[in-house]
């Protein structure tokens, strides 16, 4: 088995263990990338000079005994929306395509604190807006197992970058379900944690009150194990929550003996794609057998979350991207006549049509006259969803489902019609509504070989009870990362060596 | 004969509140200071910063709430207000609007016509924007975000005023209020008090309000007055001429007096208010409420009528010394030292009020200590100087803050006591004015203060002069 077969946890053991160096180890997932670039497009940024000095400084520190942990010396990527000092940070979106930011996101310094070496910058549909990374300014990402099809979204770049072992795990960013959709697809295990658990200090807000930045990795270990780094209390971030629970990798058990499993029958009728429904009913089966009590039941309120997220997270959207005005930063258009002229023209060039659309909405539904009509109005939906998932815990230890109905689509089939597409969220939209944990776990394929993901649903800060039910379903079905088919195994296969910095995208860029 | 008209007047004043830092990041808000250097990733409104309050600008707000006799939110929240504007870097201003920290209160004024209430309608705490420079050379326009993020506090009164007396009287009153809790040092031509007046007219007697305007850019009292004059005489004007009152904001030009229109109410901005999701509600518990009460510094009301009671000086010398915070801690002070409470106030109310009107000062500018007042003050009982030298070390203690001991000393400004080198003078002023000495001897009685100037003159002023009567009075009959 290669390098780049390991997972993190696995990785991380081996360099503790000097078996493996963190240079080779950042050495293969460089070359990895940068024979899988061309097709896949995970990538915004790919930083191999920055990679390869950091990794000497770890390996440095690791040698000295600072470095101890799990994660020291494993190569990570970061969605393209949260700020690293210095490096460009895109948001995939051609008004920030010169943006260096000024200081660096404080989740990215939990990585870089516990070791990780961060590789590059991942692409995303345009600030965090769709369900394809196919809004992205730098191009649509490609599913790693058909890349006919999309890896999903908006977290694409980071999911396709894990799978196609571009990288030993990711960061992405989820407020409607950009980890959890994208992760299903690209046959990953995504989290988004608990609202609060994950400072959102660096993160370029979407939706304020929905993101929840989260970990993308190869499997359940290592998703505890990059949980446990990125939660943190960060007093920058008034929403940012104390947490006395974050020892995530205790929560790795094989047991589900007497766990309560709901699922809701809203999650698993009209719309849902049959096989998908089979994979999620089967994987139910497997816990079920592992003690599990599992059984069905109403929700409720499953149609009223699209229609009310999209205003709410369109309202917050319309606000925070007011600052993109080519006045302090980022792209300014080229000739203007004056102020008004200047704002109006960096922005109508700046920004993609799936933002615009959003901030159309979002400034809609804020103006004055239609805010109790419809923000207010999604904003007792949002309560009453709360109040839902409230009452069903009080049945059930956690909630299962599809992440997605669907797999992944064919590239190109999703952006003529958004309304579709929004509907493609609806299994996941409830749990940012409601603040809740809910994580994607690979449960298998469709016929055409492209990965099901299961959703599992947890009560605010009970992400353990998920971690270890998703621990305990890999443990029965044996199932390991699995690369995509026309993948090589072989490390370092066709590549000429390290030495692009900013990478491919530069020509796009220019 | 024209139609009796009645002025309705409704304030919205902003306060900006003296704390050490920011409202919503750590950065100083130190005024001057090179452009955006007193900044950070949160107040430039770089992308993925957030907004983390600071504790100390509730607390103020509070105070202010609670002197103004305001209902205190006891869970209050932030809110977006949306504009574009380059002064404002996330092109949304974080203010309150549908929570506001405090509602319902009021102050009481005094004006000629007698004393009154002022509704406060409601208090919310808010952002300041940075500054805007335009370059008239290069044709450019640059930002300095040194201010952006300072707190503000902004007060709405009720249409309860009716005329400039009573707006300048309610904008004192609240000076006053926010300078003696130490939440802001209110100066208008630096910007740390604004107001805007809001101002319709209606025939008198009338019940139903007029259509109102609102005007900006009002930086001195003064501008205040002659705006609220001017808008009045306008607005009359177009309703005496049969025309309609136009709802809009106008800028208020002081020099050249007159208000020109900015915006109309058709294209008034719609500002998409909502909540501000990256901050949490405030929840201010009774406790809370009850320690800030129990901070509140002692305010003027109250200090009057210690003054009276402890001091024992009359109501008019109480009035005038505690009108600012300032001149109210000087005269504590220095009567602490010396405990002369009415001498301590006769040179604050004459000698110091005057070097202030001279130089255009307020009572905040002054600069001089309580220790050096009390010394000097001494120095007269004692004798040592006589009072118009006394006026004269008092100017240099005012401007310089020196020590009168030593400045009295250094000139040779104490009073010449001794009769030998006095006799000597006034024996060359009887020789040098025979008239006055003549008129004196025929009974007029006004020649001896002629004889007395010109023997002060000669001895530069340092004489006693109730020694140098005396003496000139002898001598005379001899």
């Amino acid at each position: 088995m290669g390098i780049l077969d390991l997972t993190a946890l696995e990785l991380g053991q081996k360099i503790q263990k000097k078996e493996i160096s963190v240079r080779e180890a950042a050495e293969a997932a460089l070359e990895r990338a940068q024979a899988a670039e061309p097709v896949i497009n995970s990538y915004v940024t790919l930083d191999p000079e920055g990679a390869l000095s950091q990794a000497d400084e770890i390996q440095r520190k690791i040698d000295a005994g600072e470095l101890t942990g799990p994660l020291a010396g494993v190569p990570v990527a970061v969605k393209d929306n949260m700020c690293i000092r210095g490096q460009l940070t895109t948001c995939s979106s051609k008004i920030l395509s010169n943006f260096k930011p000024v200081y660096t996101a404080q989740a990215v310094i939990n990585m870089k604190n516990a070791g990780a070496v961060i590789l590059g910058k991942t692409n995303m549909d345009e600030f965090a807006m769709g369900s394809t990374t196919e809004t992205s300014y730098y191009g649509p990402t490609k599913n790693p197992h058909n890349t006919a099809h999309v890896p999903g979204g908006s977290s694409g770049g980071s999911c396709a970058a894990v799978a196609a072992q571009e990288c030993f795990g990711a960061l992405g960013s989820d407020t409607g379900g950009s980890i959890r959709q994208p992760s299903s697809f690209c046959g990953v295990v995504g989290m988004k944690p608990t609202y609060g658990t994950v400072s959102r200090y660096g993160l370029v807000a979407y939706g304020s009150s929905l993101d929840q930045i989260g970990p993308i990795t190869k499997d359940v270990s290592d998703c505890a194990a990059f949980l446990e780094v990125l939660a943190s209390h960060d007093p920058k971030d008034s929403t940012s929550i104390r947490r006395e629970d974050c020892r995530f990798m205790e929560a790795l058990a094989d047991d589900v003996k007497g766990m309560k499993i709901g699922i809701p029958r809203d999650y698993m009728g009209e719309g849902l794609d049959g096989e998908v429904k089979k994979a999620v009913m089967d994987a139910a089966k497997v816990l079920e057998e592992k003690g599990a009590v599992v059984e069905e039941f109403d929700l409720g309120l499953v149609k009223y979350a699209i229609p009310a997220y999209y205003t709410i997270a369109s309202a917050e959207a319309s606000s925070n991207l007011e600052r993109f005005d080519g006045v302090k930063y980022g792209y300014r258009t080229a000739e203007y006549e004056d102020l008004h002229n200047m704002y109006k023209k960096t922005r109508s060039e700046g920004f993609g049509a799936e933002v615009k659309r959003r901030i159309m909405l979002g400034s809609f539904v804020l103006s004055s006259g239609y805010y109790d009509a419809y923000y207010l109005k999604a904003l007792r939906v949002k309560a009453l969803i709360k109040k839902a998932f409230d009452s069903a815990f009080e049945k059930y230890d956690m909630i299962l489902g599809p992440a997605a109905p669907t797999t992944a689509p064919e590239l190109g089939s999703s952006l003529s019609d958004p309304l579709k597409m929004y509907l493609g969220d609806i299994y996941t939209i409830s749990v940012n509504l409601a603040g809740l944990p809910g994580m994607s776990v690979p449960v298998g394929k469709d016929s055409k070989g492209l990965p099901i993901g299961m959703q599992l649903i947890g009560n605010v800060f009970q992400e353990k009870k998920l971690l270890r039910a998703a621990y305990t379903y890999e443990c029965a079905t044996e199932k390991q990362f699995e690369r995509p088919a026309h993948l090589s195994g072989e490390d370092g296969q066709g590549t000429d060596g390290a030495g692009q910095s900013e990478t491919a995208k530069e020509a796009h860029q220019a | 004969m024209t139609k009796q008209y009645e002025t309705v007047i409704g304030l919205e004043v902003h306060i900006e509140l003296a704390t050490k830092t920011k409202i919503f990041c750590g950065c100083s808000t130190e005024f001057g200071g090179a452009p955006n250097t007193h900044t950070c990733p949160v107040c430039t409104g770089m992308p993925g910063s957030l907004p983390v309050l600071n504790k100390q600008v509730v607390e103020y707000a509070m105070a202010l709430g609670l002197a103004a006799n305001c209902k205190i939110t006891q869970v209050c929240k932030f809110d977006r207000k949306n504009y574009f504007y380059p002064d404002n870097p996330q092109n949304y201003q974080i203010s309150q609007l549908y929570l506001p920290i405090a509602r319902d209160g009021y102050v009481e004024i005094e004006t000629g016509t007698g004393k009154k209430k002022v509704r406060i309608h409601e208090m919310h705490m808010e952002e300041d924007a940075g500054k805007l420079i335009h370059d008239e050379w290069d044709d450019t326009s640059m930002v300095d975000y040194n201010r952006s993020g300072v707190p503000l506090v902004e007060i709405v009164s009720e249409p309860d005023m009716r005329s400039a007396d009573e707006v300048i009287a309610y904008l004192e009153k609240l000076r006053m209020i926010a300078q003696y809790l130490g939440v802001s040092d209110c100066k208008l031509q630096e910007g740390s008090m604004r107001a805007d007046v809001n101002l319709s007219v209606r025939e008198a007697g009338t019940e139903e309000f007029g259509t109102r305007t609102e005007m900006k850019n009002l930086n001195s009292f003064k501008a205040i007055a002659h705006a609220i004059e001017g808008e009045r005489e306008r607005q009359i004007e177009l309703l005496e001429a049969g025309k309609e009152v136009v709802q809009e904001t106008r800028r208020w030009d002081d020099n050249k007096e007159h208000s020109y229109a900015m915006r109309s109410k058709e294209d008034a901005q719609d500002y998409r208010y909502f909540p501000e999701p990256d901050l949490v509600p405030i929840v201010i518990s009774d406790e809370w409420i009850a320690q800030v009460k129990a901070r509140q510094p002692e305010l003027r009301t109250e200090k009057l009528e210690r003054y009276k009671k402890e001091f024992d000086i009359p109501q008019y010398d109480a009035e005038i010394i505690t009108e600012s915070k300032k001149m109210a801690d000087l005269f504590e002070a220095t009567t602490e030292i010396c405990g002369k409470p009415k001498k301590v106030a006769n040179w604050l109310m004459v000698e110091t009020f005057r070097l202030m009107k001279d130089h255009g000062m307020e009572a905040e500018d002054l600069t001089f200590s309580p220790a050096n007042l009390a010394k000097l003050i001494d120095l007269v009982d004692a004798g040592t100087i006589n009072s118009s030298v006394a006026k004269k070390v008092f100017e240099k203690v005012f401007a310089e803050d020196v020590d009168p001991e030593k400045y009295v000393e250094e000139n040779g400004l104490k009073m010449v006591n001794d009769e030998g080198a006095l006799r000597e003078t006034i024996e060359k002023v009887i020789e040098a004015n025979p008239q006055a000495v003549a008129d004196y001897k025929g009974g007029k009685e006004k020649a001896l203060g002629a004889l007395m100037g010109q023997t002060m003159r000669a001895m530069k002023g340092k004489a006693n002069p109730g020694i140098v009567s005396q003496m000139l009075r002898e001598m005379l009959q001899e």
